[in-house]
């Protein structure tokens, strides 16, 4: 069905260390457009600097990223946003002062020509555009971002990568302190955002089921390597759980 | 949705925030001053006011920006008192007077883009590394002067537009605020600049350069204090070294506060820090036309700045209420 032209990035042979800490060993990995894959991991297993090489904020000691097929060097998270590369982070990279439009539009406001004055009328109508694409409901473009609920903001903040012209969308624990519905919410947009087909998206989560239910591969990163790849549906939160945990189980039982 | 025109855009802060409590509350002090005090109304008093309130409108002008990133320039006062004697010191070794004004205009952008870097740079709280340029800026003042007055250049076109002219103080004040609240509410840097107060980490992950954009203001404020002293001197007749300071650099971050900017950064308007000047320049004249004195200005001015920010907070608790309904 997907053909290699659909995949969006590739990692191939992937290592960085710090000092003398190996935070990254040969890791190999892929997204295809419309593609959900889950990157999970526990604490310190590498996903952060994973998440940083990938959006350019780190360089590679050695292997090579491809994007959209060809070989490319993420010289900064500029030049990888440039690409298409966008992050939502986990602190929310919102402006609670400022009204969602202008969150939206943040540092690519739109200005008349020559005299470089913002074009609110057409921001605010483009903002409406995007949120009703992906179906996101908030009563107002004008209202600030500080007076809305945490589910919304992580919405606003997902819409404005999406905005724009994302190709590859990285969410780093979208869902952490959130409630059960507004998680939920969440997971709904990234599943439309598949179904629209353009974007491949990976998603950090510690919650399993969360990950199992949405993505469509998993990936588990455990001392700065993959040392597990399957497509959701031929695994589950308790094999996930099992792997995990399994290496700080208690001597007795993993002989048992 | 229709095309909303430019003026829409520059006025629509003046809605939504607290302008018109303070504009109402202006308004209410001049009436009551017109209605109990000899000469109030009077055109003659109305500049009196002017003067009473230019230096602080100007400097808040700067400062309301700065406030808006997240930070604050302490040695705007000195600045104001300085910029004179810059131009004294060029005019004096025989360049034209203009171009001692726009070079001594340069030098005092210059010296708040030094604050800016030094602040953004070694990430120095901008409170400590203001306090100490304005002690150094202080010095320099003293020095330069001799810590005697100077007479002003007294003739000239340049003198006239620069302050001497009757309201061409006022002119200035109108176009500052103008040009400025434009810059904040209708140009990208304007944006930047609420984005960098409002969330720091977020405006920089955007991509947004924080630090540029509070070295440019700590230049816009420097720049208009410096403006500030040269035009208060030029129509005064006389540089004074005991002249600006940390009284008209604290009477203009008042102004700003009752016009409604956050100290802690993220929002306020040029225009609100216009009506916080105009409402203590009002109150100060009122009271010396009253005879009351200025130990009692004091204390008005200090409830003032502590019922400013009460309303402050209680408007942006019911702003939040009226967008989340």
């Amino acid at each position: 069905m997907t053909s290699d032209t659909d995949e969006v990035i590739r990692a191939e042979h992937i290592s960085k260390k710090f000092g003398p800490v190996e935070a990254l060993r040969d890791i190999n990995l892929h997204v295809r457009k419309g593609e959900i894959l889950g990157l999970i991991g526990d604490n310190g297993a590498g996903k952060s600097t994973l998440i940083k090489i990938l959006t350019g904020f780190h360089q590679p000691d050695s292997g090579r990223l491809l994007f959209e097929g060809k070989e490319s060097r993420l010289k900064s998270v500029i030049h990888a946003r440039s690409l298409g590369i966008e992050t939502v982070f986990q602190d929310l990279a919102l402006v609670p002062d400022l009204p969602v439009y202008l969150n939206l539009h943040l540092n690519k406001e739109l200005v008349h020509r020559p005299l470089p004055f913002l074009r609110r009328a057409e921001m605010k109508r483009q903002a409406r555009k995007s949120l009703d694409r992906i179906g996101i409901n908030i009563p107002s473009v004008t209202a600030e971002v500080g007076a809305l609920s945490g589910g919304q903001r992580q919405a606003i903040a997902v819409a404005r990568s999406v905005h724009s012209d994302a190709k590859l969308l990285l969410l780093d624990e979208p869902l952490a302190a959130m409630g059960a519905k507004e998680g939920g919410q969440i997971l709904q947009l990234l599943d439309r955002l598949k179904q629209q087909g353009d974007l491949a998206i990976i998603l950090i989560a510690h919650n399993y089921s969360q990950v199992v239910d949405v993505c469509d591969r998993v990936n588990l990163l455990q001392h700065g390597e993959i040392t597990f790849d399957k497509p959701s549906k031929d695994t589950s939160v308790e094999e996930l759980l099992a792997l995990v945990h399994a290496e700080y189980r208690l001597p007795r039982t993993s002989e048992g | 949705m229709t095309e909303r025109s430019f003026g829409t855009a520059v006025l629509q802060p003046l809605v939504r925030q607290k302008e018109l409590s303070i504009l109402i509350a202006t308004v209410a002090v001049a009436i009551y001053f017109s209605a109990t005090t000899h000469g109030f109304n009077s055109s003659d008093n109305y500049l009196t006011i002017v003067h009473y309130l230019a230096p602080w409108a100007i400097v808040a002008a700067g400062e309301v920006m700065l406030l808006i990133c997240g930070e604050i320039d302490l040695s705007t006062g000195f600045m104001f008192t300085l910029s004179p004697f810059i131009v004294m010191s060029f005019y004096n070794g025989g360049t034209p007077l203009i171009l001692a004004l726009l070079l001594a205009l340069v030098v005092c952008a210059a010296i708040g883009a030094l604050n800016g870097f030094i602040t953004t740079r070694f990430g120095i709280a901008s409170f400590i590394v203001t306090l100490g340029s304005s002690f150094l800026l202080e010095g320099i003042s003293l020095l330069m002067s001799n810590g005697a007055p100077v007479s002003a250049p007294s003739s000239g076109w340049v003198v006239s537009v620069f302050g001497k002219a009757h309201w061409s103080e006022l002119l200035w004040v109108l176009g500052i605020v103008v040009v400025m609240q434009i810059l904040l509410s209708a140009t990208r840097f304007g944006v930047s600049t609420q984005a960098t107060g409002g969330n720091p980490v977020g405006a920089a992950e955007a991509g947004i350069r924080v630090n540029l954009v509070k070295i440019v203001n700590f230049s816009i404020a420097s720049l208009l204090a410096g403006l500030g002293g040269i035009i208060d001197g030029l129509r005064l007749g006389s540089f004074d070294p005991t002249n600006g300071g940390p009284n008209t650099m604290f009477l203009a971050v008042a102004a700003a506060v009752i016009g409604g900017t956050a100290l802690l950064g993220g929002r306020g308007t040029v225009v609100g820090a216009l009506l916080g000047a105009l409402l203590l320049g009002i109150v100060f004249d009122g009271f010396s036309l009253a005879g009351v004195s200025a130990n009692t200005f004091d204390v008005v001015l200090g409830i003032a700045i502590v019922v400013a920010m009460l309303l402050n907070v209680y408007l942006g608790y019911l702003r939040k209420r009226v967008s989340r309904a």
